[in-house]
């Protein structure tokens, strides 16, 4: 008995960290409608700073005082991040706000590894607050009972903040109505700062109060946010009382999971959700947001099918491409069937994204299950590869059967978040199913027969693949269906009002993408000849969202484009430099603030280039009055 | 009148917390004929209307379409009885070209949206030029609907309302947002067509030259109670009526007027 109390007040103290960062994440997209993927980062940075400060400076007052100096810094670090980029981008549309959030999160990465090391670092234990307390023959560190009692201090601080001061009311009524607040002359832009900072400083918090249990590493960040996006999505984005309960019930859930689990815990957080979304799909506490105003895309011009010129330029490119083994060495040849592969990827991703306008960023999730379900399918029943590179592809439909329901559910934000931590759910069962999946050793021995064996015949394979690929989601872009889906995207009133009913379309583009993106992993799996949980990991399917928004998120076919040009060049850049992430990172919040229509999409404007800028103007304020 | 109404309303009623939107409302309407329904802002009109296409779900009350019960039915699911809506703002595919729009609505009429290999741009086409030039738009089929005129795009929703053949069509203040000459186009057009197919019309509108000029009959809503219905005539004669959109002539009546009298 006493083991489970032991258990359950291990829970609550872990709850405290992730309702601290939870909560800051949810008064910063209350009042700027922005999901601030950098809050892991933010969480992580308060840690290493920490670590720093009372490493330096001993004792208590030592130990309290640079916890919260830590918070201080990086709260200030958020205000500058908050002026010189976030100002840039709050009119743009939200997948974009992400993706720059997120390259920030890639670029804090690297930098804390230049700043302390790649090794772990273990913290100093809490001043005062070393010893444990004997319950029942069991321990209780004090420095957990310190923590179960702050996480309620907090939400009742907060709750004092923002009902009993003039900047809590201001910044409630932001969060209920923004224009309304401007109108009443209330100056915004200082209003948002605080707010960033208020939130950054909460998860900076989180990350220093870690430091007596945990050890401070540079991976902190995503494991954190992926908990946090559940908690709010369970509690409900922009409520502070509900990441309190989600941020209890996900800790608990967590501490009980491992008795009952102790394999794949994490399914039964992955159930919960799952419940809460069917019940109320807003989370716990959140409420039903009347349909946020669309923010009118970057351009207008209808999407048309190529032209007979421009079908004669891409069979060049195709030929081109097909004669690459007659003048290409080995090497060029596995570099050829990669990008390859990766157009399958991309593709897939980009058909969700500009044709549906389902942002997943966990689109990772299904290109692995097709490279585990090939491999299950070679190593566990045999099949020969022909078979194989059929049936992985199934595991990717089936992945995106179960999630696509849920997150169809869903729409803007809440989409990403929901993708993003189904894929990590999916890469906890193959991290932590070792008898199945071999964890960490991956599933080694998944290699091409001998007619697909060589080097050309592997490229040949994987380039007919891409153009079937290409070519059948531009088909389905043109088809019915595609413009079924893109009218649930446009307007999803006007497409209810006639007959169509949205998430079924949408649910079906989701089979489609997660069954490309599989046979992408399925051609992957062979082209490398062994599996990893990697295939599954959050950076790739963040590879993937740059591919698309590099190639132009709101042209038909721009991903192949960004695809070639990103692996290309990703591939030559981790040759040349130890800070790949770094540069990858400054690379997205570079797209994102200066060149937000990609590649395709910028040469497209080029080449029609109009009396744009007035045009655009007048088509933004008809849109705007339209609304 | 055919024995079966086009649409029957019974008792419609939706409160929003204590505010009683609608109590109440009953009426029909039959093919080929045109009711509007007024009524001073907040009256309940929207809300009447967007129970009607089950964009809202009624509290209390009966709406059948063609005899059969459609309450509690999907906006979706009455399109498909035939009933076609435009919208008070309103709302199309701003990255599709005009006759893509017209197209989708088509092709959903003609439930292929799950077909993954037709080509779209050669779908219906001709249906599709036909509803354009029917509402005026044919010479702007391959514009980027995202560029239209307000005006061109009340039209152009029409057209896509057009497209199911539909029975009974509700428009939710069809003309606001127009210049005066595009308002008696479109209510002209939308009569004339109503009339040659026999389509049932319910409108709101604001715009009384546009409604005692087409209306067959008038539905008056006032906090949510239906308080007159009639001919234009009666409708224009009745004293409530009167009081509701003049007011009641007591407070700034003359000879309350301070220095007024003599």
């Amino acid at each position: 008995m006493a083991f489970y109390v032991v258990q359950f007040l291990t829970g609550l103290a872990s709850a405290a960290s992730l309702f601290l960062v939870a909560s800051g994440l949810s008064i910063i997209f209350g009042v700027t409608r922005i999901v601030n993927f950098a809050h892991g980062a933010f969480y992580m940075l308060g840690a290493y700073v920490a670590f720093t400060l009372t490493a330096r400076f001993s004792g208590a007052l030592g130990f309290w005082g640079g916890i919260l100096a830590a918070a201080l810094i990086v709260a200030a670090v958020g205000v500058l991040v908050e002026m010189l980029l976030l100002r840039r981008i709050y009119h743009v549309p939200e997948l974009f706000q992400l993706l720059a959030t997120f390259g920030l999160t890639l670029m804090v990465e690297d930098l804390v590894v230049l700043g302390w090391g790649p090794n772990d670092l273990v913290g100093p234990r809490a001043a005062g607050l070393k010893g444990a307390i004997d319950f029942f023959g069991q321990q209780i560190p004090s420095y957990d009972l310190f923590l179960i009692v702050l996480g309620p201090l907090v939400l009742g601080l907060l709750w004092l903040v923002f009902q009993r001061t003039r900047w809590g009311v201001l910044v409630r009524a932001a969060t209920q109505d923004r224009d309304m607040v401007a109108a009443l002359g209330v100056n915004q832009k200082w209003l948002f700062t605080s707010v960033f900072a208020l939130g950054v400083f909460l998860a900076a918090l989180a990350g220093a109060l870690q430091i007596p249990r945990d050890a401070v590493t540079h991976e902190m960040d995503l494991r954190v946010i992926v908990d946090v996006f559940v908690v709010v999505v369970i509690g409900g984005l922009g409520s502070i009382t509900g990441a309190f309960v989600a941020a209890v019930l996900v800790s608990e859930l967590n501490a009980f999971g491992i008795l009952i689990f102790p394999k794949i815990s994490i399914i039964l957080v992955f159930l919960v959700m799952a419940a809460v979304l069917i019940v109320r799909p807003w989370g716990l506490l959140g409420r039903a947001e009347a349909p946020v105003r669309r923010t009118p895309g970057l351009t207008v011009n209808p999407w048309r099918p190529l032209t007979s010129r421009e079908r004669i330029a891409v069979a060049i490119a195709f030929l081109l491409a097909a004669s690459l083994p007659f003048y290409a060495g080995n090497y060029a040849l596995a570099v050829g069937a990669e990008i390859a592969i990766f157009v399958i990827f991309a593709a897939s991703l980009h058909f969700l994204m500009s044709t549906g306008g389902l942002a997943s960023f966990g689109h990772a999730a299904y290109f692995g299950l097709g490279a585990y379900g090939t491999a299950f399918a070679v190593k566990l029943a045999g099949l020969p590869m022909a078979a194989a590179l059929v049936a992985g592809p199934l595991f990717g439909l089936l992945g995106a059967v179960v999630f696509g329901f849920f997150a169809v559910q869903l729409s803007g934000v809440y989409f990403a978040m929901l993708t993003l931590a189904f894929a990590q759910i999916v890469w906890s069962v193959a991290f932590q199913w070792v008898g199945l999946t071999g964890g960490d050793n991956g599933i080694l021995g998944v290699w091409p027969e001998r007619w697909a064996a060589s080097a050309p015949h592997f490229f040949w394979l994987s380039l007919a693949v891409a153009v079937l690929a290409v070519a059948g989601l531009r088909i389905a872009t043109f088809s019915p269906f595609g413009f079924a889906l893109r009218a649930t995207r446009d307007s999803p009133l006007r497409a209810e009002a006639i007959g169509i009913n949205g998430k079924r379309i949408q649910w079906s583009a989701f089979l489609i993408a997660g069954t490309v993106a599989g046979i992408g992993g399925a051609l992957f799996a062979y082209l490398k000849g062994s599996v990893f949980p990697d295939v599954l990991g959050i950076p790739l399917s963040v590879d993937a969202l740059v591919m698309v928004l590099l190639g132009g998120v709101e042209t038909v076919s721009g991903a192949i484009v960004g695809a070639i040009v990103y692996k290309a060049l990703s591939i030559w850049l981790v040759s040349q430099t130890e800070w790949s992430k770094l540069v990858l990172g400054a690379f997205i919040v570079l797209i994102v603030v200066a060149f937000p229509k990609g590649i395709v999409g910028t040469l497209d404007s080029l080449w029609h280039r109009r009396p744009s800028s007035l045009k655009d103007a007048m088509l933004a304020s008809k849109i705007e009055t339209a609304e | 009148m055919s024995s079966q109404p086009l649409l029957s309303v019974e008792g419609l009623s939706k409160s929003y917390g204590g505010v009683h939107a609608v109590r109440g409302v009953s009426f029909a309407l039959s093919s080929g004929e045109i009711l509007a329904l007024i009524g001073p802002n907040g009256a309940g009109k929207s809300t009447c209307f967007n129970m009607l296409n089950g964009q809202t779900a009624p509290d209390g009350g009966r709406v059948r379409v063609l005899g059969q019960d459609t309450t509690g039915l999907k906006p979706r699911e009455v399109w498909r009885l035939g009933v076609g809506r435009t919208f008070q703002i309103t709302a199309t595919f701003p990255t599709m070209t005009v006759r893509e729009n017209v197209q989708v609505a088509l092709s959903s009429h003609d439930r292929k949206l799950f077909n993954l290999i037709a080509a779209m741009p050669r779908y219906a086409r001709q249906e599709a030029e036909r509803l354009l030039d029917l509402v005026g738009m044919g010479g702007f089929a391959m514009r980027a609907c995202g560029e239209l005129a307000y005006g061109d795009l009340k039209r152009l929703e029409l057209a896509m309302a057009l497209a199911n053949r539909p029975k009974l069509l509700l428009m939710d203040e069809p003309t606001a947002g127009m210049a005066p000459r595009e308002r008696v186009e479109l209510m002209r057009l939308t009569a004339q067509i109503a009339r040659e197919k026999s389509i049932g019309v319910l409108f709101t509108e604001h715009d009384m030259d546009v409604v005692f000029e087409h209306a067959d009959r008038i539905l008056v809503l006032n906090r949510g109670n239906l308080i007159a219905e009639g001919s234009p005539e009666e409708v224009r004669r009745n004293g409530e009526v009167r009081a509701i959109y003049l007011g009641e002539g007591l407070v700034y009546d003359a000879r309350h007027r301070e220095g007024a009298a003599p």
